[in-house]
């Protein structure tokens, strides 16, 4: 019967109102009560200095498989995750076949209890094959283990066919994400419109074309009473009508990536498809009014969308380079070093809400807590720890991150699934 | 000024004195026009690879002619006749043409930054002949060129420029250069096709042509398409014309020594009218002959550079 | 010798001096001279320079020319930077001028005029750039100083010094309306 002791760390379980110095009992692979562990020869491990915080979550990642295993693998997403200190990854369904289906659901599952080292969560698609057109089998994807729908990398454009999806959705009791670009408004912009798509004669992605779908999510939520997530948001615009509905009590929430906080669009002078992104880096005041949302708590949940992309994929003309960065090992370290240390808009304690009990509330997962019984999953960070990013160093199997060389001060020690360590630094 | 670039990708990026040290060496490469014999070994035993990935004739022309007016030898590959059409990158394509012994590559692709991205990965030099709607520098040169040619000085000079501004790449060659040199810059267009935005760029922006036809000392008309893509941008080219088109009565708005440019080729009856295209203020076909001497200059400073 | 940028050198001081102002006046009268009195047709002659010092030279022959025979002589460039078989080995690219001659050329004499003779390339060069204007009937050359050193079969038709030089010492001519420094040629030991 294994036991751990994690001791002397500022505990933060913000689900049990906890943050204090203290120690933490795992036995079994389960947090345990002090007492039933005292007794037994049990592993300890020093937290002194760090944070004891339950298995942070990331509900927004591409593990491209199946059909994309030259970009990543389950295995090897999941290897990136533990390295940045996630127990538990929600993945996207624009994997070839898509995950449209309850076959599919069924491979990846398979494939992550297989070779994943932390918790693969599947998402399904909200359409057929992704294409906006016909809803996807829905009910079905539901039974064999989705935690939500999703047509992340493409959005249905169709609000007729949006709300019968979110009406379908509620029934099944399946929360929707959505990925929030109007294609009409964005056509082919591939960078931010402003200044600097003028400058270099860029195809500009303007910022109302992720607000104006942003507006219909807000709508058909109130409509169909039920909750929409909006992705990666990326403009003051969706921030200002995000707050606005919350608090007149709409079910709408966003996710933040940190990539839309720590760079602007100033970023692509050079034409380095490693700031490419969908949606695209934006202007400084889209980041402050993202700061600004994180700090009111408008923008509730915090994630990576991490994107990974083969070297000779990236290495092309600006224009037909496909969208995303990687983002596991990075995140954690940049939302440290801005939110808390730079900018100062939030605390640890919140950053660790943000990761931990704001997803599983949405997804209503059984995560994202410390409480006796729970499953062992355990994330020990280093809020202070000064390092230098190394993609040459990274578990996943790509390298398109723009954040080489980057110093960060905040990192994740060691991450625990299930009461087994599977990374630490 | 000691000239150590390898490339000319764009305008935005060179100096004043840059600018106005290529145009000093276009003067003595105009020259070689007039001889008997219009050739000097400058580039003599280079290799100039014409990669037109984005198709043209005049500007392919005019490099062509340029290398073989140094002594060049000269390749043209365009998309249909390179391997891009089986699937090979950009990248893989250059590299081949490098293992090859290019040591000029003058590229036209339609994505922005596709010659930069073959600069810092080649040792050949890269020449931007236009890159989707970033720049085309030599055409911006040219122009200035000529200008300058004509009224001796650029600065404080009213520059118009009419037409499709957001998709032209001669446009924001012709706005960096001449902003750089002191001249005042006006763009006028459909705001659909000259969004404000442009402003920032330290230029005037009108939608109204007839306001700014007077005071203009130079008017560079653009080439007015419409195709597909642009049909959601203005109605149409009888409208354009009407409101922005530079027709006989409208010429009557310029000063007498205004003079008339336009990058080619010209649809007669669209963005100019016939009589003003051929009339006593154009010089577009000044600008043609420039282009020569601005492009013998260009290859030779990027190309003479020692590697 | 062909224009180098105008580096800061070796400061006078370092220098040995060869030829004053005034040596330099009665050197370019004397071949003005010359030319005279070898060109029996002088309104078919060209005193062509060679950029910068070598058109200040031909100027000043010109004038005396003038002076003397009363007769305007033509003058004109040849620029020789397009025409180095050099190009690209040279750690700065040489500067180029537009070329200026009276045409045609057949039947002219041509006076190839420069400050320095030295290896003889640039005179190659300044051939190769007359020859691509057209095919005069006689080439000549007209230098202020011959420091010796040939690496082709040239030689000048006029001097107005000769200097016998080591390779590695540097002659520096200096002319007022070029330069805004006192006419001068120096020699320097490195």
């Amino acid at each position: 019967m294994s036991a751990t002791i994690i001791k002397g760390g500022r505990v933060i379980d913000p689900a049990n109102k906890r943050d204090e110095i203290g120690d933490l009992a795992i036995a079994n692979g389960k947090i345990a009560k002090m007492s039933e562990v005292r007794s037994r020869k049990s592993e300890e491990i020093d937290a002194k200095g760090l944070i004891v915080a339950p298995g942070l979550i990331d509900i927004h990642v591409h593990l491209r498989e199946p059909g994309f295993g030259h970009k990543e693998t389950i295995a090897s997403g999941a290897r990136a995750a533990g390295t940045g200190g996630f127990t538990t990854i929600v993945c996207m369904p624009n994997t070839l076949p898509a995950a449209d289906n309850p076959a599919t659901i069924a491979w990846i599952k398979d494939r992550a209890a297989d070779t994943a080292c932390v918790h693969v969560l599947p998402t399904g698609a909200i359409s057929k094959n992704l294409a906006g057109e016909e809803l996807a089998p829905i009910g079905s994807l539901g039974q064999a283990g989705v935690v939500a729908i999703t047509d992340d990398g493409h959005c249905v454009q169709n609000h007729e066919l949006m709300r019968r999806a979110v009406e379908y959705a509620r029934m099944v009791g399946l929360p929707i994400l959505d990925h929030c670009q109007d294609y009409n408004l964005v056509g082919s912009g591939v960078v931010n419109e402003g200044y600097w798509s003028t400058l270099l004669g860029l195809p500009g992605w303007p910022a109302a074309g992720e607000e104006a779908i942003v507006m219909r999510n807000i709508l058909l939520a109130e409509l169909c009473d039920h909750h929409i997530h909006c992705q990666h948001v990326s403009a003051a615009g969706s921030v200002r009508l995000i707050r606005e509905a919350r608090a007149r009590g709409v079910k709408i929430s966003g996710e933040v990536c940190p990539h839309h906080i720590a760079l602007t669009d100033e970023a692509i002078r050079n034409f380095d498809t490693n700031y490419k992104m969908n949606p695209p880096l934006r202007s400084k005041a889209d980041v402050d009014a993202i700061l600004q949302g994180i700090a009111d708590g408008t923008l509730s949940i915090l994630c990576s969308d991490h994107a990974p992309h083969a070297e000779f994929e990236k290495e092309v003309e600006f224009d037909q380079a496909p969208f995303g960065i990687v983002g596991l090992e990075t995140e954690l370290g940049l939302f440290i070093d801005l939110l808390v240390h730079k900018h100062r808009k939030i605390d640890i304690a919140r950053l660790v809400e943000m990761y931990t009990v704001e997803p599983s509330k949405l997804l209503k997962l059984h995560a994202g807590t410390l409480s006796v019984g729970a499953a062992a999953d355990v994330t020990l960070i280093d809020p202070d720890l000064e390092w230098t990013v190394r993609i040459d160093k990274f578990k996943s199997a790509s390298r398109n991150s723009p954040f080489d060389g980057w110093k960060l001060r905040g990192r994740a020690r060691r991450t625990i699934v299930r009461g087994k360590t599977v990374w630490k630094l | 000024m000691n000239w150590n670039r390898k490339d000319l990708l764009g305008l935005r990026e060179l100096s004043a004195d840059e600018i106005n040290f290529i145009l000093e060496t276009a003067d003595a490469f105009k020259q070689v026009g007039t001889r008997e014999i219009k050739k000097v070994p400058a580039l003599r035993g280079k290799t100039l690879v014409n990669f037109f990935v984005e198709p043209s004739t005049r500007t392919r022309t005019s490099f062509e002619l340029a290398a073989f007016r140094l002594s060049a030898d000269v390749i043209n590959i365009s998309a249909s006749t390179s391997s891009l059409t089986k699937g090979e990158t950009l990248k893989d394509t250059a590299r081949n043409l490098e293992a090859l012994h290019a040591d000029i590559l003058v590229l036209r692709h339609s994505s922005a930054g596709a010659p930069q991205f073959l600069a810092q990965r080649l040792k050949s030099s890269v020449i931007n002949a236009g890159d989707g709607a970033h720049e085309h520098p030599t055409q911006g040169l040219l122009d200035i060129y000529t200008i300058r040619e004509k009224r001796r000085k650029i600065d404080n000079l009213n520059v118009v420029i009419v037409g499709d501004i957001l998709f032209s790449r001669v446009a924001r060659s012709n706005i960096f250069g001449l902003t750089k040199l002191g001249a005042h810059v006006t763009l006028v267009g459909p705001s659909t096709l000259v969004p404000r935005e442009f402003e920032k760029l330290g230029v005037t922006v009108s939608h109204k042509i007839d306001d700014v036809l007077p005071g203009a000392d130079v008017v560079n008309l653009l080439r007015i398409q419409h195709e597909r893509q642009r049909k959601e941008y203005f109605p149409g080219i009888g409208e354009y014309t009407t409101l922005f088109g530079l027709t006989k009565e409208r010429a009557k708005l310029l000063k007498p020594d205004c003079l008339v440019m336009h990058p080619g080729p010209i649809n007669r009856g669209v963005e100019i009218d016939s009589e003003v295209a051929d009339g006593l203020q154009s010089v577009i076909l000044d600008q043609v002959t420039n282009g020569l001497a601005v492009r013998m200059a260009v290859l030779y400073l990027c190309g003479g550079i020692a590697t | 010798m062909n224009d180098k940028k105008h580096k800061a050198g070796p400061s006078r001081t370092s220098g040995v001096p060869i030829m004053d102002a005034e040596a330099i006046r009665r050197a370019l009268r004397r071949i003005a001279h010359e030319i005279i009195e070898q060109n029996v047709d002088l309104t078919s002659a060209v005193l062509a320079g060679i950029p910068l010092r070598g058109v200040e030279i031909a100027r000043r022959i010109a004038e005396f020319i003038r002076e003397v025979a009363k007769i305007d002589i033509e003058t004109g460039t040849i620029d020789v930077a397009m025409h180095r078989d050099d190009v690209g080995t040279r750690a700065e690219l040489p500067i180029v001028h537009a070329s200026k001659l009276p045409l045609p050329l057949e039947h002219r004499t041509i006076v190839i005029v420069d400050d320095v003779l030295f290896t003889g390339r640039t005179v190659r060069a300044a051939m190769d750039a007359i020859s691509s204007f057209g095919r005069p009937a006689r080439i000549q050359l007209a230098a202020l100083i011959d420091r010796g050193h040939r690496e082709l079969p040239i030689r000048a038709d006029y001097v107005g010094k000769n200097l016998p030089t080591a390779t590695r010492e540097q002659i520096q001519v200096r002319l007022r309306n070029v330069d805004q420094e006192p006419d001068g040629v120096w020699l320097f030991k490195e």
